[in-house]
This record gives structure tokens, C-alpha cells and sequence, in this order.
């Protein structure tokens, strides 16, 4: 019990992979003769938030998918929390604790946004739904969707989609959460929104790994940014440093500077 | 008049054992989209195994329902986690196939075990019980018994999917598999469930059908069409609107048959069409597709 409670997680002295979160070792993927994700080798710290740049077709939502098992990796393991997971299917890996936003919000039309959630919090977390229910309408609070609960997913705006993509993410009480492109197509003042709540989010521990084209989106919230391009991993470390180093610069010409 | 008057209402309440016979088909197409060619024949496989309880413990039909319905179930879920979860997929041929080819295994399978003859389920008294409503008109207790049951049944399908975590992810899954799953759903879990659920039903129609009219091996697929036509006239999706699928194929036979014995059957299937030119997406479509 003393040895492996939680305690254990952020004491500076634990054993050091204690503080891994997600561990990708050797990963590959390919479509026919297109390398999507080639030999990527990834560490994220517990409590970690990671960003990944990268132009489009660079292996980056691959990258996603072969976490989440939405696909198998031709080579390679992921380990989540230490456990090996490359075998484990979609469902087991939401219970596992990951999470996942699409970059173009698929919400559950038929089911209102209250149901949606629920959805998660009872089948991933595999909790009853009367302890979840005041869980489920946190988040909705904190993601600004509380007016829009009893609406059926269906009617909502971009916007709301976007919110109700990150809301359902959380409902599954992740450990790990993925973010792909949910800064895209924002207007500025509901991107600043977005960033609070995901800094929120990530205060209160969570572990997080972005992919984002904003690029100042992404860099108000992580501590560390990866390039990928050609699926292979170009560039990795500080993200000032990072988006400063010539391969950015030339990835990112005529793009974003 | 009085005449008329009766046709309406046996009608009506025949229509309440068309909904019974669609409604699990409906609820199959619906959460996995799956379109169950064996379903009429999976009736009778229900209404045989009704027979074979009632006969073999010398049980009442209704005590034997309640035996049969954790079995149907057990084999419903069998079906699906063994050999239907299989055939699903992003195409839709291979389920079609499969079912159709498990229709011809049922049918042969019974006429093996059974014969071709013709069986009953046997209601005792309630066969013959009706209710008078005055004016020289009476509705059969059974006949009102098998509407009240398809009303309840959809409320209580409906109740599940409504405010159950378990309905939710019939509709999250129906909704977007792949999205459910990342929501922890075990989708053929989920799938497994639901076709056992489907044959819960399947075992409550079985039940009406025997005590109805005569069946054997053979009349499956019969039961299915009248199924289909009762799915799509209401709307894909739409419990509510099945039963009104029902209901407009059971008026349209008696009916028809009142103007005509001969016109009863294809009456029926007039209606259906009729529906299908005016309506094409059926009567209560779903919002969101």
C-alpha cells in the first residue's frame, strides 16, 4: 500500500517512471507505401502538456489513432501508466484513462448534451450514474455549455460542438486527454476562452498532448513541442526554442512564422 | 355499420401483433444497423420453444413465456456474439447474407426437429373470452391482450433507452460506433445485448402468433415481411411509429378482407406501398440521420 499509493506520483525521489504517463516506443504505421507514423519514439511526463506541430499529412492524427486503437500499429508498443496497451481495443483504452477530441466535433447528434456526457462518465469510468451526474454538470458549467444541456447535440453551433467535444472528453475522467485542432476555426476572443479552460483542465491534472495549427494557442498551455513531418519526429524540446529551430522555419514558411 | 365498426377494431388490435413482430426488427436495424433476414423465422424458432416448455413441464403458455425468455435471450445473445458481430461492418452484404442463409438453417433446422405440421399454442380458456362493448360488439381477450402488450413493450423499450445509462449506449452506438467506444462502450457487448433484448420481444410476439393461428416451420418469412412493412411505414427508428406501421397493415387486412376475403393479404401490402410513395422516409422518421 505505502509503496505504490499515490503519494508516490509526484515524490521527488520516487522511482523516475513513476512519471510517465504515455510511452510510445519504435511506432509505425503505414497506408500502402505512405509512412504516416515512422519509428516515432515518444515519452510524456505524468502531468505533462505536450504539443505537436506539424504540416498537414504529417502523421500527427495518426499518431492519435494509434493511441486511442481507433488503429493497430504495424510495429511498435504504447504504454499507458506503464501498462502495455498496443494490443488493448478502443473501449479498454477510454477505461484506461485516454481521451480524445476530434478536429471536426463528433458529437453524439441523437443523444442531448447531457446525455452525451453521461455516456462517457458511466461507461468509462465505470461508475453508477447517480454518483456522475454532479461530475457531468461541472464540467458542463466549466465548458459553458449548462444552457444547452437538455438540447439535443444536433442543434448546436460550431462553437458548442467544439465545447461539447472537449465536455464529452472530460465526462470519461481521463488521464491522458488528446486535443486535436480544437483551436481551429475560433474567433480570438473564444480561443483565449478555450486556452483558460484547457489550462484549467491541466492544472487540476491532467496529463495532455495538443496538436494544434494555432500556433500561440498552443504555446499559452504546453511545456514541451514535438515536430513531426513525413511521420517522423523532426524536432523535440522547448517550444520557443523549438518553433525558432530552422526545420520549423522551413515546415512553417508561408504558413505561420 | 356495426360492421365496419368491428373491422376497424380488430384491425387495430391486429395491428398490435404486427408491431410485436416488427418491433425487434426495428430495434436491431436500429442500434446496429443491421437488417435480420432470419427474424420471422427467429419467431417461430420462439414460438417453438413456448410449445416445447408449455408441452414438456405442462405449463400455461403465459408461465411459459417467462421460462422462455431468459432461453431466447441467452440464444439471442449467443447469435450475436458468435456469429453475427462477425459479419458487421462497413458493408452491408455480408450481415444479409448471413442472416439470410441463418433463415434457411432455422426453417430446416425445426422442420427437422418438428415436422411440417401445424401447431397451436394452447391459451385455454382466454381463446375464447372477449369483452362486450355493447351495441352487438365484442373484442376477443386475446386479440386486446396482444395490442396491450406491444403498447407496453414500447414503453418499457422506450423508458430503457430513455433514461437508462444501458439505452444510452444502444443510442450512442447506433449514433456513432467508433465514437462509442472511445466513450469506454463495448460496442458487441452492446450489440450482443441488444439481439438478446430483440428476442425477449421476439418470444412475446411468438406467443401471440401461436395463439392466433396455426404455425409451422415455414411461415417465417411471411412474418418478416409484415415486419419490414411495419419498420418502414413508421420510420426508421421510431418505436412509436412501428406500432402505427402495425396498425395501418392490421387495418388495411381486415379491411380489405371485409370487402373482399381474397383481398386481405394484399391489401396489406397495398397499403405499404401507398405509404412508401407518399412518405418515402415513412411516418415518424428520425431528425437526425
Amino acid at each position: 500500500m505505502l509503496l505504490y499509493g499515490p503519494h508516490m506520483l509526484d515524490a521527488p525521489g520516487g522511482r523516475s517512471d513513476f512519471r510517465v504517463m504515455l510511452e510510445i516506443r519504435q511506432l509505425s504505421k503505414s497506408f500502402g507505401s505512405l509512412r504516416a507514423v515512422d519509428n516515432v519514439d515518444l515519452v510524456v511526463e505524468r502531468r505533462a502538456a505536450l504539443g505537436i506541430v506539424g504540416p498537414n499529412g504529417a502523421g500527427k492524427s495518426t499518431l492519435f489513432n494509434l493511441i486511442t486503437g481507433d488503429l493497430r500499429p504495424d510495429a511498435g508498443t504504447v504504454r499507458l501508466d506503464h501498462r502495455d496497451i498496443t494490443a488493448a481495443t478502443p473501449y479498454e483504452r477510454s477505461r484506461a484513462g485516454i481521451a480524445r477530441t476530434y478536429q471536426v466535433p463528433q458529437p453524439f447528434e441523437n443523444l442531448t448534451v447531457f446525455e452525451n456526457l453521461l455516456v462517457g462518465a458511466v461507461y468509462a469510468q465505470g461508475r453508477r450514474e447517480h454518483e456522475i451526474t454532479d461530475f457531468c454538470a461541472e464540467i458542463l458549467e466549466r465548458t459553458h455549455l449548462m444552457r444547452r444541456a437538455d438540447s439535443p447535440a444536433g442543434s448546436l453551433t460550431l462553437l458548442e460542438r467544439k465545447r461539447l467535444e472537449l465536455a464529452r472528453a472530460l465526462a470519461t475522467g481521463p488521464k491522458l486527454l488528446l486535443l486535436d485542432e480544437i483551436a481551429g476555426g475560433l474567433t480570438e476572443g473564444e480561443c483565449q476562452e478555450l486556452i483558460e479552460t484547457i489550462r484549467l483542465i491541466h492544472a487540476a491534472g491532467t496529463t495532455i498532448v495538443w496538436i494544434e495549427h494555432i500556433v500561440h494557442a498552443l504555446l499559452a498551455v504546453v511545456g514541451r513541442l514535438i515536430v513531426l513531418d513525413f511521420g517522423r519526429m523532426i524536432a523535440q524540446g522547448e517550444p520557443q526554442v523549438v518553433m525558432r529551430s530552422a526545420e520549423v522555419r522551413e515546415i512553417y514558411m508561408g504558413i505561420e512564422a | 355499420m356495426i360492421g365496419w365498426i368491428d373491422t376497424v377494431i380488430q384491425g387495430v388490435l391486429l395491428g398490435g401483433l404486427y408491431a410485436l413482430f416488427a418491433v425487434g426488427l426495428s430495434l436491431i436495424f436500429g442500434i446496429m444497423r443491421l437488417v435480420n433476414l432470419a427474424h420471422g423465422d427467429l419467431i417461430v424458432l420462439a414460438a417453438f420453444v413456448i410449445l416445447v416448455i408449455s408441452r414438456a413441464l405442462g405449463l400455461n403458455i403465459f408461465v411459459a413465456l417467462v421460462l422462455a425468455a431468459p432461453i431466447l435471450f441467452g440464444i439471442g445473445y449467443a447469435l450475436q456474439h458468435f456469429l453475427l458481430n462477425r459479419t458487421l461492418g462497413r458493408d452491408i452484404l455480408p450481415p444479409l447474407l448471413v442472416t439470410f442463409g441463418l433463415s434457411i438453417i432455422v426453417q430446416n433446422g425445426l422442420l427437422e426437429a418438428f415436422s411440417a405440421d401445424s401447431r397451436r399454442l394452447d391459451a385455454d380458456a382466454l381463446e375464447t373470452a372477449s369483452i362486450a362493448l355493447g351495441g352487438g360488439l365484442a373484442v376477443g381477450v386475446m386479440p386486446l391482450m396482444t395490442l396491450v402488450s406491444a403498447v407496453a413493450v414500447i414503453f418499457a423499450l422506450n423508458y430503457l433507452f430513455y433514461r437508462l445509462p444501458l439505452g444510452r449506449a444502444f443510442r450512442a452506438t447506433s449514433d456513432d460506433p467508433e465514437i462509442a467506444q472511445l466513450m469506454g462502450v463495448d460496442n458487441r457487448r452492446i450489440f450482443a445485448l441488444a439481439m438478446g433484448l430483440a428476442m425477449v420481444v421476439t418470444a412475446i410476439a411468438a406467443l401471440y402468433l401461436g395463439t392466433r393461428a396455426t404455425f409451422d416451420p415455414s411461415i417465417g418469412p411471411a412474418r418478416l415481411l409484415y415486419a419490414f412493412e411495419a419498420v418502414i411505414i413508421g420510420g426508421l427508428g421510431s418505436l412509436w411509429g412501428t406500432l402505427a406501421g402495425g396498425v395501418i397493415i392490421g387495418l388495411a387486412q381486415t379491411i380489405g378482407a371485409h370487402i373482399n376475403p381474397e383481398w386481405q393479404i394484399l391489401a396489406g401490402h397495398v397499403a405499404f406501398l401507398v405509404v412508401l410513395v407518399l412518405r418515402p422516409r415513412g411516418l415518424f422518421p428520425r431528425a437526425v440521420d
